[in-house]
């Protein structure tokens, strides 16, 4: 342990050092933030590929996993398939109807795919924040593919969340169940915003904070909440979740509830990024 | 110029592994922490400074990429080896008990100061809560994946100390 001692600094001294100069990465951090994108461009050049590959093996185990598991389960169920495809040949005449109901409903609540018409990229998702605290992850489009800060990502049906940096190859996602994360939102059926909230202590259970509901507002269990027209990053109308447990808050003025979302962040792979963003005039 | 060769590249490897396959491989949402297993053998085995050094660049790596906030990954990661070479003097090939403690004491100081300054200063205040799911989940995960790493880790280091010692005959 001493033999390193006679030649050199101690120890001590470089660990005062690194400190110091560890101060003054923060300080830099927080007055100019992008100070390190230099830095971070060059690494990623190195690391981005490498971390496809890896996240290709990861995905491999997990698919080999689930494709011992799945074999025996679809054997049982291709019989019952067949017995229930009999079954839906007729139904199938009246979901026809129905869904010209449905999308009689649709126009009705001025969503009519609105997610479907904009541009988006598929970027995969190729590693996830190194801490057990936020749900950051990283996908393979950056820049060159087009990608800018702020931009929307969706997919599984729903708001997944959005972009907060973005390299040359890669770009950095805030997902909406994040403990940073806020989304303006809004009742699909009576309009009434609200706050999405993401919570690391709620998402073990599932589900995401809504607050600042209207005292008056006519809503009920189940309810779709989509991202509001006010907000000031998101796309109006992206499908966030379902509503569930409203209460009245102590202040008697606002309602809170928690909202399930539809997308399974668990095995979320594939997303879809809006190349279009939300012009606030600003 | 081997060891450092090797220590870059295992530092990128782990890192690697920890955001990608293990990610995969999470067990209650929550994934072990390797970069604490790599400082803390890198302090343990080699004394103070190595420490300090393995941890300064394990920390900066996940600055770069996933820190909002460059230098405190990096800052955090260089204590934690350099306190952890502190019980280099009491480090012996066969004993198990004291390299799985010190693994466990790390990954909760990691992550209780990690708790402080990116949750407590937002006001959230239920420690208990996140004690129970996030860090002590994250404390048994880490010192299971310790029990598979260290012997391979324990070679690697017993091959590059052989191998220095064989140099430095060599030229001295």
């Amino acid at each position: 342990m001493r033999k390193s001692d006679k030649k050199s600094i101690p120890t001590k001294y470089i660990l005062f050092i690194l400190s110091f100069l560890c101060m003054v990465l923060i300080v830099l951090s927080f007055i100019m933030p992008g100070f390190a994108s230099p830095v971070k461009e060059g690494v990623s050049y190195v690391l981005v590929p490498v971390s496809k590959g890896m996240n290709q093996v990861g995905r491999w185990f997990n698919d080999r996993k689930d494709d011992l598991s799945e074999l025996r389960d679809v054997m049982a169920e291709n019989t019952e398939l067949k017995a229930q495809i009999a079954d839906l040949q007729n139904k199938n005449a009246l979901s026809v109807e129905e869904r010209s109901e449905l999308e009689e409903l649709r126009t009705l609540f001025q969503l009519s795919q609105q997610y479907s018409t904009y541009e988006t990229v598929a970027g995969r998702i190729i590693s996830r924040d190194s801490s057990n605290w936020f749900t950051t992850f990283t996908i393979d489009k950056g820049k060159k593919d087009g990608i800018e800060v702020d931009m929307n990502v969706i997919g599984d049906g729903g708001l997944v969340g959005i972009v907060f940096e973005v390299g040359e190859n890669y770009s950095l996602v805030r997902s909406i169940i994040d403990d940073e994360s806020n989304v303006s939102g809004q009742f699909a059926s009576t309009s009434d915003k609200c706050i999405v909230k993401g919570s690391l202590q709620l998402i073990n259970e599932g589900v995401l904070k809504v607050f600042n509901i209207n005292k008056d507002a006519d809503i009920s269990e189940g309810d779709m909440i989509v991202t509001s027209n006010i907000s000031s990053k998101f796309l109006p109308g992206i499908l966030i979740g379902y509503v569930k447990d409203i209460e009245n808050d102590s202040n008697n003025l606002t309602k809170s509830a928690y909202l399930t979302p539809v997308v399974d962040f668990a095995h979320l792979d594939i997303v879809l990024i809006i190349k279009q963003q939300k012009y606030t005039g600003g | 110029m081997l060891r450092k060769f090797v220590l870059t590249i295992t530092i990128l490897i782990f890192y690697l592994l920890q955001t990608t396959l293990f990610k995969a491989l999470s067990l209650a949402s929550v994934a072990p922490n390797l970069m604490i297993i790599l400082t803390f053998a890198a302090g343990f085995m080699r004394g103070k400074k190595e420490g300090m050094f393995v941890g300064l660049f394990s920390g900066l790596v996940l600055d770069l990429f996933y820190g909002q906030v460059i230098g405190f990954n990096a800052l955090l990661y260089m204590y934690i080896g350099y306190i952890n070479g502190f019980f280099h003097s009491m480090f012996y090939d066969e004993d198990v008990t004291l390299p799985l403690g010190l693994v466990m004491g790390s990954d909760f100081v990691y992550n209780f100061v990690y708790f402080i300054f990116r949750f407590l200063l937002r006001n959230r205040l239920d420690f208990g809560y996140y004690l129970i799911h996030i860090i002590l989940p994250e404390m048994i995960y880490t010192v299971v994946v310790t029990v598979l790493l260290y012997r391979i880790m324990l070679r690697i280091h017993r091959k590059l100390e052989a191998y220095e010692k064989r140099s430095a005959t060599k030229f001295g």
